[in-house]
């Protein structure tokens, strides 16, 4: 599999990544790389294995419905670059 | 029959937009958030309350601090389940949950935790209320379980966009219709119907103005005998059941308009303005939106067992629609008064204690006919009625055990609901009575007849009509407090030998 300039633009762009002109070509190489390294997987036969999204063993852990959690503003805003009467604060963003 | 179902014949009539050259009809469909009743947010051990000072519930995990690891909090699950049920809906007992990624200042995370391939809940439906006891089958499309985002502020300082990530996290359903929506009343219907049901279920709190419901439009339109669905705008965040009726006729409207100017219909996100009555469109992205969906390596899939979902199945509180065929099959009521008592769980549970040891008939017409009228009038709900359903049911016994009349019970019902008090006070401040004792009735009636000898004579000449002169004479002659029913059967008797 190879990804073309255009498209390698469009991930950037998605991923809020500056990426000059100049670079999509070389990245576009090296993406397509990565992408054919994965595919060889595909050469592994998995004809009788369950499709799986992880290989633990182990099913999802439930929280109970308690707060354990919050009121620590002051340490959720501590790494805002601006903030407001305990809001962030970020430059107008309106639809 | 009640007044509303005069518009029977129009109710069934299809919704229609008449063009210049045809006939359209409006395809809708809808997708609404829901807000899990819940102390705890969905991944976090953050709280949900509303209102909270800004900031202040809101973990390292809700703020997306790096390395924070989400824990599934299993109560919004069980939650979920619950509604999906309630939605007549397929449970999946392995569903997925996905990054939905896009950027968004109240999004700190820059994905959203959803259900993409694989949701929880499946296909289901919803039967919704129409008018006179008729009703229609919305189909259920999936429900999803979802995080909510925070709360951007644009309109609090001139040049700063404020956050607050209170709300981020919190465990949403969304619930996606069937296009099966053919009109605002049906849409108007179906969200009263979903409200209802969560409220019964207790799995959220179906506020719309304070934003634990919301809902998002699909609307097309189509010439009458089509099959082909046409493209679709998506009217967003729309935040009472009444706009989302207008939005629905008005963008309707301008779509059949630009379809017959030659026109075509974008498929494009658009916003409803209540006080333009119109429908715009949000300024177009450069990008079309491609959100990336992959499973969330932090979380492994859902399983549940087909134990967990029938324990839960087991521990179903009554429905809207059990009730209300409980009430047509116990109280003997119509299909139309059991649908309107059934509708809010409040006015549901007034009614059963009000019915309780009654007559449910009477006390269904003073519930629907009385104090929805007083409701209405002083802009409350039932929950804050200013009568209570034992002072009501009071005052019924009042009335059905002949201590007064039925119309000096709505007399007294209107002192109550102007905070006169208990129906037995005003009552007796008020000096009201019926006289049912025989003897003192059979006075006043000879009394009168005596007094009258012209008027007996009259009805003795085959007038029957001065018959009601005579209860006139008698009921002024007993300040009103004569039984009506005893005063006539008694002169009959009397005037005839």
């Amino acid at each position: 599999m190879s990804l073309d300039k255009e498209t390698v633009k469009t991930i950037a762009f998605l991923a809020r990544v500056r990426v000059p002109d100049d670079q999509l070509e070389g990245l576009a190489g090296e993406l397509s790389a990565i992408l054919g390294w994965i595919t060889q997987l595909g050469e592994v036969d998995t004809s009788d294995v369950e499709p799986m999204t992880s290989v633990a063993t182990i099913a999802q852990h439930h929280r109970t419905d308690v707060v354990t959690d919050g009121r620590r503003r002051d340490a959720v805003l501590a790494n805002a670059p601006h903030a407001i009467d305990d809001y962030y604060a970020l430059p107008k963003v309106v639809e | 029959m009640r007044a509303s179902c005069i518009k029977e014949n129009i109710a069934k009539m299809p919704y229609v937009i008449h063009g210049e050259n045809r006939d359209w009809e409006v395809i809708v469909g809808l997708e609404v958030h829901a807000q899990v009743k819940s102390k705890a947010k969905l991944f976090s051990g953050a709280a949900t309350d509303f209102g909270a000072e800004p900031n202040s519930q809101v973990s390292l995990v809700d703020a997306a601090f790096p390395g924070m690891l989400p824990v599934l909090n299993g109560f919004c699950i069980e939650q979920a389940v619950r509604t999906g049920i309630g939605l007549n809906a397929a449970i999946n007992l392995v569903s997925v949950f996905e990054r939905k990624n896009y950027f968004y200042a109240d999004l700190p995370a820059g994905y959203q935790i959803s259900q993409y391939q694989r949701p929880l809940v499946g296909e289901g439906w919803v039967n919704i209320d129409l008018a006179c006891g008729s009703s229609k089958r919305i189909g259920i499309e999936r429900l999803h379980v979802e995080q909510d985002a925070g709360k951007s502020l644009h309109d609090q300082h001139p040049t700063y966009t404020l956050i607050d990530l209170n709300r981020a996290g919190v465990a949403l359903m969304e619930i996606v219709s069937r296009p099966d929506v053919r009109s605002p009343e049906e849409a108007g219907a179906y969200l009263r119907k979903l409200r209802a049901i969560v409220r019964y279920l207790d799995t959220c709190d179906g506020n719309m103005e304070q934003g634990s419901m919301r809902c998002d439009v699909n609307v097309s339109v189509r010439p009458v005998g089509d099959n082909e669905l046409r493209t679709r705008t998506e009217i967003k965040n729309v935040n009472s059941v009444r706009f989302v009726m207008q939005a629905i006729e008005r963008e309707a409207e301008r779509q059949v308009e630009v379809y017959e100017t030659g026109g075509a219909v974008r498929q494009e996100t658009r916003l409803y303005d209540p006080t333009k009555g119109e429908t715009r469109a949000m300024r177009a992205k450069e990008f079309a939106h491609d959100y990336r969906y992959f499973p969330d390596p932090d979380l492994l899939p859902l399983t549940l067992t087909a134990e967990y979902v029938a324990g839960i199945r087991a521990t179903m509180a009554e429905l809207p629609d059990q009730r209300k065929q409980r009430y047509i099959d116990d109280y003997g009521l119509s299909a139309y008064d059991a649908a309107v008592l059934t509708a809010e769980k409040e006015a549901a549970e007034y009614y059963e204690r009000l019915a309780d040891g009654r007559d449910p008939k009477l006390a269904a017409n003073w519930v629907i006919t009385n104090l929805f009228a007083v409701l209405n009038k002083q802009g409350r709900s039932i929950a804050n009625s200013p009568i209570s359903a034992d002072d009501l049911g009071a005052l019924l016994d009042l009335m059905t055990t002949n201590k007064i009349s039925g119309r000096q019970a709505k007399e007294v019902f209107e002192a109550m609901a102007e905070g006169g008090g208990k129906p037995e006070a005003i009552v007796a401040e008020r000096g009201l009575s019926q006289i049912t004792d025989a003897g003192a009735l059979e006075a006043a009636v000879d009394a009168a007849i005596a007094g009258n000898p012209k008027q007996v004579a009259q009805f003795r000449g085959g007038n029957d009509k001065i018959l009601g002169w005579f209860v006139g004479q008698i009921m002024k002659a007993t300040k009103g407090q004569a039984n009506p029913g005893q005063v006539n059967a008694l002169l009959r008797k009397k005037l005839k030998d």
